[in-house]
């Protein structure tokens, strides 16, 4: 099995690009830390603002002569790990709700999927502001590996988990569905496994293959979702830097200093593209179904 | 020669997919002549299909490949000619029925628009005239209450009923030559039947050739009057139909009609299948394609694919041992 | 048909009820709208407090809700604060067509919202043509040419439109048709606003402006919705009965816009119809790079000062459209069906 799906996967070359390019980024953002301290990256060097590219500040220095390079490789760092937080997030809810609903059926179901379609209905941006707005206010730095994170990437983290379960969520439910009635399940259930370990021994391993492929495309939606809420200035504050925020306000130097938001939105733009070609990659990989020639 | 309206010459088909080539058909011949009904057998997935979608270039390319070959239509090789006069001969001097009707008929367009389309492409009638005609041909393949049913869609027709509209839809501009690829396969026993019967009236009466393709050796002495039997991509024996069944020269026809359910055979004679699979079409043939299920087989069958042996008038098969004797030629 | 469109349509109130409770609760902990109101600081005490019992504030929370949803002026509320209800309400809720006044300038919603809408719905409506037009032509196209270089090198721009976060798009593009195009000399499009306020709001001044803003709204769903068609029509492309009309020897183009496209066309406008109104979401993007006078730009700026009212109004409209979009869809796709059109 493991073997076909690599073999499937690698033939994807699009999609052996985005897992090299993915690789490439963590990379940058991880050891680019090791060449740049995370105080050069705050440091605020006032008479350099909005110095264009050179050979000291190959991106340039932003709106109080930060160096933007560096700031790109903080910024990655807590936009690939908002990413990935916030799909941990949404996997747990997604296959919480989904499998409770698929599995019991009945009122749980309907009031789950309910709450579910309403989610659905209101459009991810509209959500996302009003969450931010629900639990922005004033939250407190917090301490972690020895840095200082601005709180709000906590609250980022947790509402772009809470606005973007429900797909997930809908597919482990048709999973849960179809499989509830298979043999297999049935065959536990008569020997009297309790429906904890029906749920979550039986019937979630097998619907694994479409949960890590929605999980998967869940991190280039949740990078953009944080890029989107930081561009709109509800997202995290600075001095914490992440693409979105470094997009903040760049509109207003559209013409007189582009790389302000030109470096920030293509870092934004691979990562996304990347992990979409990988995920398509994934999904072909992964589905028996799929013969691409 | 003169008689032929169809001969199709060393016709090689392939398929080049992810897993590597299919050698679907590999080099055969074989001829069809004015008003003539030949039975073209084999089990599924040997070739019959391929070779006709080859001949009328439906088939994707790619995937598929016609690596070479002719298909002589009245003297024209079917391979030279321009996209659009091939789309001018289809239909009009070849039609074909395929084998599901369910999914062969487009679900979102009415029965009699889809029969009308032919005969608006080809004959260019007007909008009345189409519609007296198409109504015509629903009565003359059965369909009751054609004026009703013209703007009925497919999923509104029963399965007999909707293969009934396929053939009148073949037949609109009474082609030459009919190729029914399985017609019956997709249909209860009794409605099989009732298909045959009426493929063959309408082809008396408009003096048709047929190629028809089946898997069921039980047909083949109700409609056809040579019978071609195909396995692997190759045509392993060709004879007229009483001496099929008379005289059967290679293993692969014998092993078919032994599997055969026959009304003169003692009901405690038990029907034999054949033992082992079909081959991997992904491997380039070497050899007989039958050899490794063959009960005859011998060490050159394993090397050489046998060239087709004439037996009689009309009578070929591709097989390195006399079956009769069961020693090599 | 007639019975499944009324069950669809009840299906949707059940729906937009639970939307607006989410919302609602929501709303709660948006900020304090009296705090901010109109701007200005409230300083004094005792003003707070009458502001807050005239919002309602006050009420616990499902009285509330239910002042928002069926009004109060069934029944009489505390203004002065002595304990004792003694003015009839005024609010006649949504249910009957009062979103409220809007905290800011003390104009009812609807009318804050109606001054928006239409600048909204140009875009909308522009970007939308774009979207299907652009989308059906790109993946018709590349479906009849699949595994050609061509449709390789579609494919791989679509990936790239189709990961574009809308504010790159927006700036790539104002930087290149407006301020590169401008340093070239060439005719240069404007990024802010729909209108120069010299040459006044004339057609051809609202097109002009509108061209950055609609492409940037367009790429994303263009790019999807090409995938889609492309793999759509391949599926369909595949069909027994694409065969069969071949076999009738039907001219390409026939099998290919009547036949093919024809039975691809019920999964497009379903996903179309779908996400038409989720495009209400890019607007709020764009129309905040753009300076563009519409709804969502409203909400942004109404969200900063708390105006829950507006901002409510907004939110519920927004979702009705997805959901009366959803109906519309259902209705659309069985209409097209035959095999769900003639059900008995």
């Amino acid at each position: 099995m493991g073997q076909l799906v690599w073999r499937r996967f690698r033939r994807h070359k699009m999609a052996i690009f985005g897992a090299v390019t993915l690789i490439l980024l963590f990379i940058y953002s991880i050891g680019g830390a090791l060449i740049f301290p995370e105080s050069y990256a705050n440091f605020a060097d006032t008479p350099l603002r909005l110095t264009a590219p050179n050979l000291q500040h190959p991106f340039g220095t932003d709106t109080i002569g930060r160096d933007v390079l560096a700031r790109t490789i903080y910024g990655g760092q807590i936009s690939l790990m908002i990413g990935m937080l916030a799909v941990l997030i949404e996997v747990v809810l997604g296959i919480l709700v989904g499998a409770l609903a698929g599995y019991y059926g009945g009122i749980v179901d309907s009031i789950l999927m309910r709450i579910t379609e309403a989610m659905l209905n209101i459009p991810e941006i509209f959500l996302l502001i009003v969450m931010a707005k629900f639990f922005g206010g004033e939250i407190p730095e917090v301490d972690l590996f020895g840095r200082t994170f601005s709180g709000s990437v906590i609250v980022i983290v947790l509402i772009i988990g809470l606005t973007s379960w429900m797909y997930l969520a809908r597919i482990v439910r048709a999973q849960f569905l179809s499989l509830k009635e298979n043999d297999f399940v049935l065959a536990a259930r008569a020997t009297g496994t309790s429906n904890f370990e029906i749920i979550f021994r039986h019937i979630l391993p097998n619907s694994i293959a479409p949960i890590i492929v929605s999980a998967t495309l869940g991190v280039a939606n949740a990078i953009l979702a944080e890029a989107y809420i930081s561009f709109l200035g509800l997202g995290v504050q600075p001095p914490t830097a992440t693409w979105g925020n470094m997009l903040d306000g760049a509109n207003n130097y559209l013409e007189s200093a582009p790389w302000l938001w030109f470096f920030p939105g293509l870092l934004i733009l691979l990562t996304v593209l990347s992990i979409n070609f990988l995920g398509d990659g994934l999904r072909d990989a992964l589905d028996p179904h799929s013969r691409a020639a | 020669m003169a008689n032929h309206i169809l001969e199709v010459r060393d016709l090689s088909t392939r398929f080049h997919i992810a897993e590597g080539t299919v050698y679907a058909v590999n080099g055969i011949s074989f001829h069809l002549d004015h008003g003539e009904t030949i039975a073209v057998v084999g089990e599924s997935g040997c070739g019959k299909s391929v070779t006709m979608l080859s001949i009328l270039r439906l088939l994707p390319i790619p995937p598929a490949e016609i690596v070479r070959g002719q298909a002589l239509f009245l003297g024209r090789d079917l391979f030279d000619l321009s996209e659009r006069e091939m789309e001018n001969l289809r239909g009009r001097d070849i039609a074909m029925v395929f084998q599901d009707p369910m999914t062969s008929l487009n679900p979102v367009l009415t029965i009699g628009r889809q029969i009308g389309e032919t005969l608006r492409i080809h004959m260019g009638l007007e909008k009345e005239v189409i519609r007296e005609r198409t109504i015509k041909l629903l009565e003359q393949v059965g369909i009751p209450d054609p004026i009703q049913r013209l703007n009925d869609y497919p999923h509104q027709f029963s399965g007999g009923q909707r293969q009934r509209a396929m053939i009148a839809m073949a037949l609109a501009c009474q082609p030459s030559i009919l190729i029914a690829d399985e017609p019956t396969t997709a249909l209860d026993v009794t409605i099989q039947a009732q298909i045959v019967e009426l493929v063959q009236r309408l082809r008396e009466q408009m003096n048709m050739a047929v190629i028809w393709i089946t898997h069921d050796f039980g047909v083949v002495a109700e409609i056809a009057e040579r019978v071609l039997v195909m396995y692997a991509g190759y045509i392993v024996e060709s004879a007229p139909v009483d001496k099929v069944y008379e005289n059967p020269r290679h293993p692969y026809t014998m092993a078919l009609l032994a599997a055969l359910p026959r009304v003169d055979r003692r009901r405690s004679a038990r029907l034999r299948s054949i033992p082992g699979a079909p081959p991997n079409l992904l491997v380039e043939p070497t050899g007989c394609p039958f050899a490794v299920r063959c009960e005859l087989v011998t060490e050159r069958c394993r090397v050489e694919m046998p060239p087709l042996i004439l037996h009689g008038p009309n009578h070929q098969a591709a097989c390195w041992i006399d079956v009769s004797t069961g020693i090599p030629f | 048909m007639g019975r499944y469109i009324i069950k669809r349509l009840l299906q949707g109130i059940p729906l937009l009820f639970f939307i607006s409770l989410i919302l609602f609760l929501l709303m709660l902990n948006v900020g304090d709208p009296v705090a901010t109101m109109g701007g200005r600081r409230v300083t004094r005490r005792a003003d707070y407090e009458r502001l807050r019992r005239q919002l309602g504030l006050d009420q616990p929370v499902y009285l509330q809700y239910a002042y928002w949803l069926l009004g109060n002026d069934w029944t009489k509320i505390d203004l002065d604060g002595d304990g004792v209800a003694e003015t009839t309400g005024t609010r006649r809720g949504v249910l009957r067509g009062d979103l409220g006044i809007s905290l800011l300038n003390r104009k009812p919603v609807i009318e804050v919202i109606g001054e928006r809408l239409p600048n909204t719905l140009i875009l909308m409506v522009a970007s939308e043509l774009v979207i299907v037009i652009g989308a059906l032509l790109v993946g018709v196209f590349s479906a009849l040419r699949q595994y050609s270089i061509m449709d390789n090198l579609i494919t791989a721009i679509l990936f790239i439109g189709y990961s574009m976060p809308i504010f790159f798009v927006a700036l790539i593009s104002m930087f290149i048709f407006a301020v590169l195009f401008k340093r070239w000399g060439l005719p240069y499009l404007p990024t802010v606003g729909m209108f120069d306020p010299q040459a006044g709001k004339t057609t051809a001044q609202v097109l002009w402006h509108m061209v950055l803003p609609v492409l940037s709204i367009s790429i994303i769903s263009f790019a999807a919705y090409s995938r889609y068609i492309r793999s759509t029509m391949l599926e369909v492309m595949g069909q027994d009965y694409i065969r069969t009309a071949k076999s009738k020897g039907l001219p390409r183009s026939e099998v290919v816009f009547i036949h093919a496209l024809k039975n691809a066309s019920l999964p497009i406008v379903t996903v179309i119809g779908l996400d038409l109104p989720l495009l209400l979401g890019g607007a709020v993007v764009t129309e905040r790079i753009f300076a563009w006078p519409g709804m969502g730009r409203l909400f942004l700026d109404h969200v900063d000062r708390v105006d829950m009212p507006v901002i409510m109004g907004i939110l519920m409209l927004v979702s009705l459209a997805v959901v009366v979009f959803q109906i519309l869809t259902d209705i659309v796709y069985a209409w097209l069906d035959p095999r769900i059109r003639y059900e008995k």
